[in-house]
């Protein structure tokens, strides 16, 4: 892989950090507790805020016991509709793509359980959670709606943020009239919610008509915009610190109700105010992914080629507002087939709002389309990856557009040879390991966007030659602190101890989302641009110095590295930044940078990244305990900035698919609403002793593209693949197919 | 009513006043004493974010009574390090990438250094991940955890065989 | 959770004197009882605190080989104990199968004993449960009950008791001595756990005020140390409540079992002796089809209490394998997957 890059219109020499596989910048902040999250904030005076929670799932509260609250030792106020100041926007008001209508007391409706209906503010924690207890509230219930038979059925104009809701491509009806074979399926998959281990939380304290916020948030500028404008302030009069989150996945881009509580109760009581929601209600206002339930119809010819390629989905969402996963869109850009057809319906029940939570609509639906693939592989008779093989997508099905860059082929074979896929018998039931254990090997492609969105971002050269460089991104696990620094030094021509790196403050540039899997490119394009900028600047600077050795070589004729610019034809002409600045007479320079997607590129490549996930696992084959012992991912997924960060994120993501197809399911009653295992012990993520020996492949990628520095994303797609992959190992392990997610012992004993 | 009772934090004995029976240890630390290092991930024993060791054994302080531990000697993750040198097990956990986001962080080097102390694993891997399931992480970090665990442990082993 | 009146007495007498008033709680380790204080299902006005209580923290190895383990020895530290693990094998390994390392750390023997069931609707106070508010009902009989009880149950309570072990205890006839108002007096551990009947479901055998200072093995428990499992099915390999397991203990003498223990988890709401499969084993030739024939008769009385028939063929199924794995001899050395059925130390037995 060649270490130099030259996106358009830039000279510098590049790559001295990108592709190193540096630690975390931030890892000793975080090894020894000092990296500070939002709940880890105490300002002076500071006061605990809980939230009180809707024990019903429709209908109204009926009373509050306000009195026995305040009556309780320590509590100084209690916030219910009653009393709650007016917002200057109606939280039922939508505000854009991200904005969700929430519950901030606006009445004594109750649409799902779990839902805001009181804020208790008091002096102590404790006395802020028995007083929330002590308001015992009653109900008018009206009965719940939570399974897809009972909540309306219909037609969303949209599905995810704003995706057209129904594709077709090509004769479906010639498709299945040309098939020799034909498979139709069906998958359930439940509502999952994202369950980062930091709590949402928010500190919040008004000084003035100015406001501090210390809350995590993964889109920093344009959440300072939106919690300004439920306020009536302008935007910069809200600053908004998030420099760590306990993990994101999509819930902490979008406004919750308890956060526009507590920054109301600081306004009311002029105190500072603390509230970190419990785990239990992590289970209502903060968004989940929703459940679907998936029908694929594949048809193939003789030689096994698809033709004809049907995914209907349909997914919950909730009474009063929408995100509907978008399942089957997962069928449109991986496989070959002549007719695509992909249909979505909705079902409102009285549940949370769902949203984007890791991979949304690509986790569900790939889970579903890999089970499928594998059927119709089955079907004809075909190994699983002679199957994917054959219809290999050349371009993309969707669009018919050439894809910016796609390495599967290579991910197939790499993982194919590393797994040792190479002789698996096609029959099921058939591999036994030495205690008597059923084994199987499943393996799933994988598939995601490579979306870019808009970031700004600043280089400030300094007169040691030191640089600042900022950018309002976060960091929620991703490692953004490490590789957005590296890629910023590279823009910089600095080492990267040279750079101090700014983030995860609403006073910086802004970073843009950190989601999509498109952060880094996004942010790292702006920092990158912005080094470019001020080392264009101090370029001019040297070459309109006449006792410069660089004079009259303009910018385009040198080149920057380890804090010099170097004669682009004369090496031995240079001169350090700090020189340069020096004799300029300047204390510092500044470079501004802008990332975001070319649009031209954008209309004529569909853009991806791709991987092939190998799986094994393992049955008892009387108890139906199941087991995953190997995963094998190989991904190729562009340029990849921090290898070791890299695989981490890819690791993430297989584990997420691992969850996804074995642990993770929230249990509803039917009757309450109520989430009966609203908490980490019964809602099962995986532990230590799930999590097998693992690999992840790096598949050099040159995407020339996708964006100048020929990045993609890697926090996602691991899940993608994975899934189908597990479930496709049970299949041949057991010979019996699960048809829902999680795949339970039971499904395996009958 | 207030009771009074004395910890020894991260080596240094405090005498701590608490106005209220139900403060946990966990809220303890991290509200009155400001030792935010210790995270509360879910506040019910399931998730052991809030690990810390009390009398030099690993537990969760989020069900743990405050006022029911006086006299204890408490170490957090704020005690670890001595000056600039890590525990050998939070430089593991750097070098072997075993964290992510690094919320539950703090909950599995406490947890690692409990393991370690209890001397039951040895170097056996599946020893180690059944003994640090306890601890739950949410972005996936688990390999490197496990890694670094190992990693620290034999490095841990192989001082004291040297020192014997 | 509430405000309660916090006790620290100096002896069993005061703390069974302070625990004799109504709503009063003792309080060890706490990580059951502050967990159901947090979510408001259980609100007691006092707890005493028996941490301090002298000479509750020993175990002691009694004449004729029987043990005694005081109710404040931690869980852990009983698991630890090289002489007990030896004696009680599958007791140590129920124990080191049960919850995490932290919380077997910090968690009493007592405690563990007298914890309460996981069931949701009992943890969830907007919930009816006769169990946790008497009288009010049983939310979970037409709920989610997929891990509910398939023995013993009533209408009036599906629940099961969460604790691993207390299992293979049972299975070896443990004992608890009891402390009370009325002064010392013992009981089989099963009865510690009282069935349901068609309107109650009471938490526990003790009288207000009375605590279990410890529990006693006798000495023929020992007797099964060569041939004595614990096995857990769950839906974690670590760190989850079983759905259905079993304890077995064997002694085998010239190729026939002389005496076999049996008792089984997460299906009901006492550890469920099966008396009935013991006394078929008697003399039996230790075999995958006597074993089978066993397990049908551990079952003869199970019935779905909602949507949880699976349980009762898993419940066969999991007798079966424990039946073989206590045959095939205790290991040597602790599993790495404590009671799992994913532990190579097992040897060729799966596919029974």
């Amino acid at each position: 892989m060649s270490d130099t890059i030259s996106p358009p219109s830039t000279h510098v020499r590049m790559g001295s950090s990108r592709g190193q596989p540096l630690t975390r910048r931030d890892g000793l902040l975080k090894v020894t507790g000092t990296a500070t999250f939002a709940a880890d904030n105490n300002p002076q005076g500071l006061v605990h805020a809980v939230v009180a929670v809707s024990a019903i799932a429709r209908g109204r509260v009926a009373s509050l016991d306000v009195t026995a609250a305040k009556a309780h030792p320590g509590v100084i106020e209690v916030i219910t509709p009653a009393n709650r100041p007016p917002l200057a926007i109606d939280p039922d008001q939508k505000t854009g793509l991200f904005g969700f209508r929430f519950e901030a007391l606006q009445n004594d409706r109750v649409r799902y359980a779990k839902q805001p209906i009181a804020l208790v503010v008091a002096e102590t924690l404790e006395a802020a959670t028995e007083g929330a207890r002590l308001l015992s509230p009653t109900y008018e219930a009206e009965a719940a709606r939570m399974g897809f038979d009972d909540g309306e059925r219909y037609d969303p104009p949209a599905i995810g943020i704003g995706a057209p809701t129904n594709f077709v491509r090509g004769d479906i009806a010639a498709g299945h009239a040309a098939a020799v074979h034909s498979i139709k399926t069906d998958y359930r998959t439940p509502a999952q919610y994202h369950n980062a281990m930091e709590p949402h939380a928010i500190v919040a304290e008004w000084d003035g008509d100015r406001l501090t916020i210390d809350s995590p948030n993964q889109a920093i500028v344009m959440s300072r915009g939106l919690f300004a404008g439920y306020f009536g302030i302008p935007a910069e009069n809200v600053f908004l610190r998030s420099p760590f989150l306990g993990g994101g996945f999509g819930s902490k881009a979008i406004m919750p109700g308890p956060y526009i509580l507590a920054i109301l109760a600081a306004r009311m009581l002029g105190r500072p105010v603390k509230l970190v929601l419990p785990r239990d209600q992590m289970y209502g206002p903060v968004g989940h992914r929703g459940a679907t339930e998936q029908t694929l119809r594949l048809a193939m010819d003789a030689d096994g080629h698809l033709t004809a390629l049907e995914h209907h989905a349909t997914a919950q969402t909730s009474s009063f507002d929408e995100f509907i996963e978008p399942a089957a869109n997962a069928s449109h850009n991986l496989y070959a087939s002549p007719a695509i057809e992909t249909r979505q319906q909705a079902v409102r029940v009285d549940i949370g709002t769902p949203g984007p939570m890791r991979a949304p609509g690509e986790a569900s639906g790939s889970a579903a389309l890999e089970c499928a693939i594998d059927e119709a592989a089955l079907a004809c008779g075909l190994d699983s990856l002679e199957f994917r093989l054959r219809n290999y997508a050349e371009t993309d099905p969707a669009s018919g557009k050439p894809f910016s860059a796609k390495a599967l082929r290579e991910c197939y074979s790499r993982g194919a040879e590393r797994f040792g896929w190479a002789g698996r018998p096609l029959a099921p039931r058939q591999m036994r390991d030495k205690a008597g254990h059923l084994v199987g090997w499943g393996m799933g492609s994988a598939l995601f966007p490579a979306p870019m969105f808009m970031a700004e971002a600043r280089a400030t050269l300094r007169a040691d030659g030191t640089a600042l460089v900022e950018t309002a991104g976060a960091d929620m696990g991703q490692g953004a602190w490490t590789a957005l620094a590296q890629i910023a030094a590279d823009g910089l021509g600095l080492d990267i101890e040279q750079v101090e790196f700014r983030s995860g403050a609403s006073d910086l540039p802004d970073g843009g989302v950190a989601g999509g899997s498109g952060h880094t490119a996004t942010a790292g394009s702006a920092l990158y641009n912005a080094g470019t900028d001020a080392i264009a600047k101090l370029a001019e600077l040297a070459s309109s110095d006449p006792d410069s050795p660089l004079f009259g070589s303009g910018n385009a004729g040198v080149e920057a590295r380890g804090g010099r610019l170097y004669h682009r034809e004369d090496e031995t002409r240079s001169q350090s930044y700090a020189e340069i600045l020096s004799r300029a007479g300047v204390a510092t320079l500044e470079g501004t940078g802008k990332g975001g997607r070319d649009p031209a590129q954008a209309e004529a490549r569909a853009m991806f990244s791709h991987g092939a996930v190998f799986a094994e696992v393992k049955v008892d084959p009387d108890l139906g305990q199941m087991r995953v012992t190997r995963l094998v991912g190989a991904f190729a997924a562009g340029r990849i900035v921090n290898p070791r960060l890299a695989t981490s994120q890819l690791y993430g993501g297989m584990i997420w698919g691992l969850s996804f197809a074995l642990h993770e399911e929230a249990i509803h009653d039917r009757r309450s609403g109520r989430p009966l295992n609203a908490d980490l012990a019964g809602y099962h993520i995986p532990v230590h002793a799930d999590i097998p020996a693992m690999d992840a492949i790096l598949v050099d990628e040159d995407d020339p593209y996708v964006n100048g520095l020929g990045i993609k994303g890697v926090g996602e797609i691991g899940i993608t693949g994975t899934v189908g992959a597990i479930a496709n190992a049970i299949w041949h392990a057991t010979g019996v197919r699960a048809h829902r997610f999680p795949i339970r012992i039971e499904d395996l004993i009958a | 009513m207030t009771l009074s009772i004395s910890l020894t934090v991260n080596g240094v004995r405090t005498d701590v006043a608490i106005d209220d029976p139900r403060v946990t240890l966990l809220d303890l630390l991290r509200e009155r004493l400001h030792l935010t290092g210790t995270k509360k991930g879910c506040d019910r024993g399931q998730c052991g974010a809030c690990t810390v060791l009390v009398d030099g054994r690993r537990i969760n302080s989020c069900l743990a009574l405050a006022v029911s531990h006086d006299g204890a000697e408490v170490l957090t993750i704020e005690g670890l390090a001595s000056g600039d040198r890590l525990h050998p097990v939070q430089a593991a956990f750097i070098d072997n990438d075993g964290f992510q986001c690094g919320f539950c962080t703090p909950g599995q080097i406490m947890s690692a250094i409990g393991l370690i102390a209890e001397a039951e694993t040895g170097d056996d891997p599946e020893r180690i991940r059944e003994a640090m399931s306890g601890n739950l992480c949410r972005c996936g970090a688990h390999v490197g955890i496990i890694e670094a665990v190992l990693d620290a442990r034999n490095r841990l082993a192989e001082d004291e065989r040297r020192t014997a | 959770m509430n405000q309660f009146e916090y006790l620290r007495p100096a002896s069993v007498a005061e703390a069974v004197a302070a625990a004799s008033e109504p709503g009063a709680a003792f309080l060890a380790a706490g990580t059951n009882l502050l967990d159901l204080m947090k979510l408001g299902a259980l609100r007691p006005s006092r707890l005493v605190d028996v941490t301090r209580l002298p000479e509750l923290s020993n175990v002691e190895q009694l004449d004729g080989g029987g043990f005694r383990i005081g109710a404040l020895v931690r869980n852990a530290d009983l698991a630890r104990e090289p002489a007990f693990a030896a004696a009680f094998p599958s007791v140590a390994e129920a124990l080191l199968s049960g919850a995490s390392a932290q919380l077997r750390n910090a968690a009493s023997v007592g405690g563990n004993l007298m914890q309460h069931t996981r069931c949701a609707y009992f943890q969830d106070p907007a919930s009816a449960c006769n169990r946790r508010d008497p009288g009010t009902g049983c939310d979970a009989l037409t709920g989610e009950n997929r891990s509910h009880a398939v023995l013993g149950w009533s209408n009036a309570c599906i629940a099961t008791h969460p604790s691993d072990f207390s299992v293979p205890l049972v299975a070896l006839d443990a004992v608890v001595e009891i402390a009370g108002p009325d002064g010392r007096r013992e009981m089989a551990l099963e009865d510690l756990y009282p069935l349901p009947d068609a309107h109650r479901a009471p938490e526990s055998g003790l009288r207000p005020g009375e605590m279990v200072v410890s529990l006693r093995l006798p000495p023929e428990a020992a007797s099964f140390r060569a041939h004595a499992r614990y096995l857990k099915l769950r839906e974690r390999t670590s760190f989850a409540f079983a759905l259905v397991s079993a304890a077995a203990a064997l002694r085998i003498e010239d190729g026939r079992i002389l005496q076999a223990r049996l008792a089984l988890g997460a299906v009901a709401a006492r550890p469920w002796r099966a008396r009935a499969a013991e006394a078929l084993l008697f003399g039996a030739v230790p075999s995958a089809e006597n074993f089978g024939r066993a397990a049908d008769a551990a079952l003869a009385d199970a019935r779905p209490s909602g949507d949880n028939g699976f349980k009762i063929e898993l419940a066969r199924r999991v007798i079966k394998r424990v039946l073989l794995l206590a045959a095939d001899g205790t290991p040597e050395r602790m599993p790495a997957l404590p009671a799992s059925a994913f532990n190579l130390e097992n040897g060729a037995v799966a596919h029974v």
